[in-house]
């Protein structure tokens, strides 16, 4: 069932006198109650640890008593990291991720860890090892992936705010099935510091809240430069409210054209309500559009296939308790502990980056790289955001698509972001047969506060008409 | 005789850092318990990401420069994709294409005269954990794993196929330990500092290589055992194949590890999490920190302090030895110092397989020199009292006393030689008589009576005179 | 075209034990997947490679030791240790 708890609600509740325990004490009843599969894990104890100590008045912050879940790709100090493996399933962190240590520092209390695709490789959830998620629209149907657990859970309110990841989609994807907000920083912006990685190059922790304001309160805390990611800059965010009313807009024609019609229809629905605001738009083309998708993979694969190389069963992670040799060791470790999905992209990474594979696979896809950073490049010049559906179609059903390549076409919109390293808002526009259509709304690198600006008003005349 | 062209790949640790290539752990793990020197990122926990140390990649500029090399203007770092237990990744964090510097050379002696070993290349990269097993590798059943040592900085340098034999090899590894030492990014002395993987084959044949020689001695061994291997194929008609093997320190021999085909591939691509360095914006840096290197220093000991070419070579070939000739040499003779240094002190370090840094301190030599100068004790003595100090310890003029090696007081000398002359009178008219020989069993008489404390040379001196008095006497 | 035996030579390059049966259903996807990925092929060789999208360089910290985990920490997700050690598996 769709409904999302903003942050303001809560605050409102904590006004009226409740206890945090009682507060938190409630979601994690409904996070056990739900029907919907979203957590992995519940971090019970240490969530009624945290609230009790901000009844006592230890701690504030501007997350103070804000009930947090988290994608299990984002490593915990103590508590069970899993990525949604087997291989990983009795994993626990020594250390926090940058993230976590920016929310416990302003008061944010986290209940859970969320439900994903396997290392983050799927756009459903239904190759976690822990069964998928469902819809909260339609229990019939996915939520969306990688950070599906993390939308559905924002959707179903067991959470108000929840962090995702984004490599080539994985939380806008979740957040348009889910008819959430879900944002993709700039590369760079949010440091990746204990986020497990999938594919280190295009990938970014995510805010995911149930409406504009709330995901950027979450982009402001976890923003900011990391010394321990060599990657992150120095930078930071804050959101302030602007004048949209002279953007100017330019809609990608390559990532409407070939989507699913009844997306089509809701997207121009959303569009033209822009235009009746007085918002201009123009449509564009992305000529480098088919190549994106390719080039996507070969990347994210050929990092995975490296990533994923240190679980072996020696340190950490699934082991087998026979003695053998070590090949025959890691080899059975990793064909027990590995499902399908994660199997089929490390043996496709290790193709593409296998001696005489390298020019024609890897620096290619750098190549495309290139162009597509080249094309973004040139339409920013005359534009301040880019519009397009985020998915191509409505949310599917579980089990309906079996054909790896065509649900690696069901990125064809959100990966040209990843690979430019851009920012990306996916906000709720529009319902189709009860089910929700997100837009993505892309901007300049840095330029977040632009596309949640544009994202608040489709919030505000569009969504919640 | 079949021509040797031998090729070194030399891995050198940055051991002299205070903390590892890519995280902060401290590298003074030696002689410490196993797995206490870790962190998630040098222990491969995901999500840990590796941050560059620039103190290493400055080290490994100044090595470069000090090597002649060529700095490039962008260095990458790449992974080297292969499984090992001692890995922690799955990876190892190296450079491939863009490393660090190319070319360079390190000038060497050769029994023909000095030689330059030319350079290929020089990169960084992080080194792995170490096994070890309960028994051998071939029996245990199972390995076990310390990652104290994974993710210490290494410094991969790579030399042409120029070396031509085992003893250029390892005049080329001891000369280049002379300069890193010079850096002082770098101390030889400790366990796994310098690990080296060769390039070995005949003219004609195909090349194998020997991998995980770990010590300096190893060199020498490895290399002929595998030139003498490849010498028999040859002989007996059968074609050298292209393989690596390893190298049994143990037993110095040389074991097929994998021929080409099964060759590894290591699937290099450029480390996402780290951004691109452009080494030579740190030149500036790091060009006055370089102190002066071997070769200046032994012109200058040359010129300075008037030394002979062998004692300049020998006393620059270890820092620690020309620092510390240099500080004697401040206050003692420096022809003195230098022959005390280089000749006696190291031949006794030699004798014992002790390295110079295990040597006592400079004030100690220089108090003893300083008795030797006025004749307080004999060279004999001084000797006596340096092998002490090493072999135990312990300050040198409390040695002399306790050794009673004090040279002895001229005017009791002068006693024994009276007594001497007057007990042995058949020696002395021997003497008088013309068989000077006999002066010297005078002089082992007045030596025995002082248990060898008076300096041979004033007891043949005052005998001299006074059987000179005799004679005159009698006559 | 791809065949059985390199479907399992990366498998054995990515230390992945796989059954008859898997061998075919990843070698069907294989060709599927590679054909797709062939588009690049026209994709120009003279533009430059992005190795990393943001535009910075010379990333650096001091060198300064820092703390370490301590041993029960490093040890708490072994599956097998012993004596402080990693207990792994045999090497031969």
């Amino acid at each position: 069932m769709f409904n999302p708890i903003s942050v303001s609600e809560v605050r409102e509740r904590y006004s009226q006198g409740e206890s945090c325990y009682d507060v938190i004490s409630e979601f994690l009843e409904k996070i056990k109650d739900s029907r919907l599969n979203t957590f992995i894990s519940i971090s019970e104890n240490e969530a009624l640890a945290m609230a009790e100590k901000i009844d006592k008045g230890k701690l504030s912050g501007r997350l103070k008593g804000i009930p947090v879940s988290i994608k299990d790709a984002i490593s915990t100090r103590g508590i069970r990291t899993t990525c949604g493996s087997k291989i990983l399933e009795n994993y626990v962190p020594p250390f926090d991720a940058h993230v976590i240590e920016r929310i416990k520092a302003e008061g944010g209390i986290i209940i859970g860890k969320t439900n994903m695709d396997e290392f983050c490789m799927g756009t459903t959830t239904e190759t976690s090892y822990f069964g998928p998620s469902k819809n909260p629209w339609d229990e019939s149907r996915v939520p969306g992936g990688s950070s599906g657990g993390s939308a559905a859970s924002i959707a179903e309110g067991s959470s108000v705010l929840s962090l995702g990841s984004d490599t080539g989609g994985s939380v806008r994807c979740p957040a348009a099935f889910c008819g959430v907000v879900g944002i993709k920083p700039t590369y760079g912006l949010v440091s990746r510091y204990g986020l497990i990685p999938y594919a280190n190059s295009l990938e970014q922790i995510g805010p995911i809240a149930s409406n504009v304001k709330d995901a950027a309160l979450l982009l402001e805390i976890i923003a900011g430069k990391d010394y321990r990611d060599s990657t992150s800059v120095e930078k930071t965010f804050e959101f302030k409210l602007m004048d949209v009313s002279k953007v100017r807009i330019g809609i990608i024609r390559e990532m409407i054209e070939k989507v699913d019609e009844k997306v089509q229809k809701e997207t121009w629905r959303a569009i033209n309500k822009l235009e009746e605001l007085g918002m201009n738009y123009e449509e564009v083309s992305l000529p480098m559009m088919d190549y994106t998708l390719a080039a996507y993979y070969i990347l994210a694969m050929s990092e995975a296939s490296s990533n994923l190389s240190r679980y072996d069963g020696v340190r950490y992670g699934y082991h087998i308790e026979k003695e053998m040799n070590w090949n025959t060791y890691f080899s059975k470790v990793r064909a027990e502990g590995f499902g399908d999905e994660v199997k089929r992209r490390i043996l496709l990474g290790t193709y593409a980056l296998s001696a005489g594979y390298y020019g024609k696979y890897y620096l290619k896809a750098l190549r495309v790289r290139n162009l597509i950073i080249q094309a973004f490049n040139k339409l920013f010049e005359r534009y301040d955001v880019l519009l397009a559906p985020t998915m191509p179609t409505l949310p599917f059903r579980i089990g309906e698509i079996q054909d790896p390549l065509s649900m690696y076409l069901m990125d064809i919109n959100t990966v040209p972001v990843n690979l430019a390293g851009l920012p990306a808002v996916s906000v709720p526009a529009g319902l189709n047969n009860g089910l929700p259509v997100g837009l993505q709304i892309i901007g300049k690198p840095f330029d977040e506060n632009m596309i949640l600006n544009v994202a608040l008003k489709v919030e505000e005349e569009v969504w919640k008409r | 005789m079949e021509e040797v062209i031998i090729g070194l790949e030399v891995h050198v640790q940055l051991n002299l850092l205070k903390s590892k290539l890519f995280c902060q752990c401290p590298t003074d793990y030696h002689n410490s318990e196993p797995n206490t020197h870790v962190c998630p990122i040098c222990l491969g926990l995901p999500g840990a990401m590796p941050v560059i140390n620039r103190k290493a990649v400055e080290a490994g500029i100044a090595v470069a420069m000090a090597l002649n090399a060529e700095i490039q203007e962008k260095t990458l770092f790449y992974r080297k994709n292969y499984f090992y237990p001692d890995l922690p990744r799955g990876f190892q964090i190296s450079q491939y294409d863009f490393p660090l510097a190319y070319g360079g050379y390190v000038t060497i002696e050769t029994d023909s005269g000095e030689k330059k070993v030319t350079l290929k290349r020089i990169h960084m990269e992080e080194d792995p954990g170490r096994l070890t097993y309960p028994g051998t590798i071939d029996t245990a059943r199972y390995s076990l794993i310390d990652y104290n040592r994974s993710g210490m900085p290494l410094l991969e340098i790579v030399t042409e196929p120029v070396i031509s034999s085992p003893k250029e090899a390892r005049s080329f590894l001891n000369k280049l330990r002379t300069i890193l030492e010079y850096l002082g990014v770098f101390d030889g002395s400790l366990e796994g500092a310098m690990r080296v993987d060769a390039n070995i084959s005949l003219k004609g044949g195909a090349r194998a290589e020997v991998k995980n020689i770990s010590s300096y001695k190893g060199v020498e061994k490895a290399l002929s055992f595998e030139i003498t291997r490849q010498k028999n194929l040859l002989k007996r008609g059968i074609m050298v194949e292209m393989e690596t093997r390893h190298f049994d320190e143990a037993r110095g021999v040389t074991i097929s590890l994998r021929t080409k085909e099964e060759e590894q591939d290591y699937r290099y691509f450029p480390e996402p999490d780290l951004p691109p360095m452009e080494p030579r914006s740190l030149i500036p840096d790091v060009k006055d920190t370089i102190p002066e290197l071997p070769d200046a220093k032994r012109r200058r000991f040359m010129e300075e302090y008037g030394i002979s070419d062998y004692f300049a070579k020998v006393l620059t070939s270890e820092i620690r030895m020309a620092d510390y000739f240099e500080k004697v040499a401040k206050v003692i003779d420096p022809g003195l110092a230098a022959t005390w240094i280089a000749d006696i002190l190291k031949g006794e370090l030699n004798y014992r397989d002790m390295e110079f840094s295990e040597v006592f301190e400079a004030e100690k030599l220089i108090q003893v020199l300083k008795l030797l100068a006025v004749k307080k004790i004999t060279e004999k003595g001084a000797v006596k009292v340096i092998r002490v100090m090493l072999d135990e310890g312990g300050d040198p003029l409390k040695i002399v006393r306790r050794l009673d090696l004090m040279v002895m007081d001229l005017s009791e000398v002068e006693r024994l030689c009276d007594e001497v002359i007057e007990e042995n009178s058949q020696a002395v008219s021997d003497y008088i008589s013309g068989r000077k020989e006999a002066l010297n069993y005078l002089v082992g008489q007045v030596m025995k009576k002082s248990r060898g404390k008076a300096d041979p040379g004033e007891t043949n001196r005052i005998l001299i005179r006074k059987l000179k008095e005799r004679e005159k006497d009698s006559s | 075209m791809i065949t059985d035996e390199q479907i399992r030579h990366v498998a054995k390059l990515a230390r992945i034990e796989l059954k008859d049966d898997e061998v075919a259903v990843f070698r069907e996807h294989f060709e599927k997947i590679l054909d797709y990925f062939g588009m690049l092929d026209s994709v120009e060789e003279n533009i430059e490679p992005v190795f990393h999208v943001l535009d910075i360089c010379n990333v650096f910290r001091d060198d300064v030791p820092g703390e370490c985990l301590n041993q029960e920490e490093v040890m708490a997700n072994a599956p097998k240790t012993e004596k402080g050690y990693f207990r792994g598996p045999r090497i031969v």
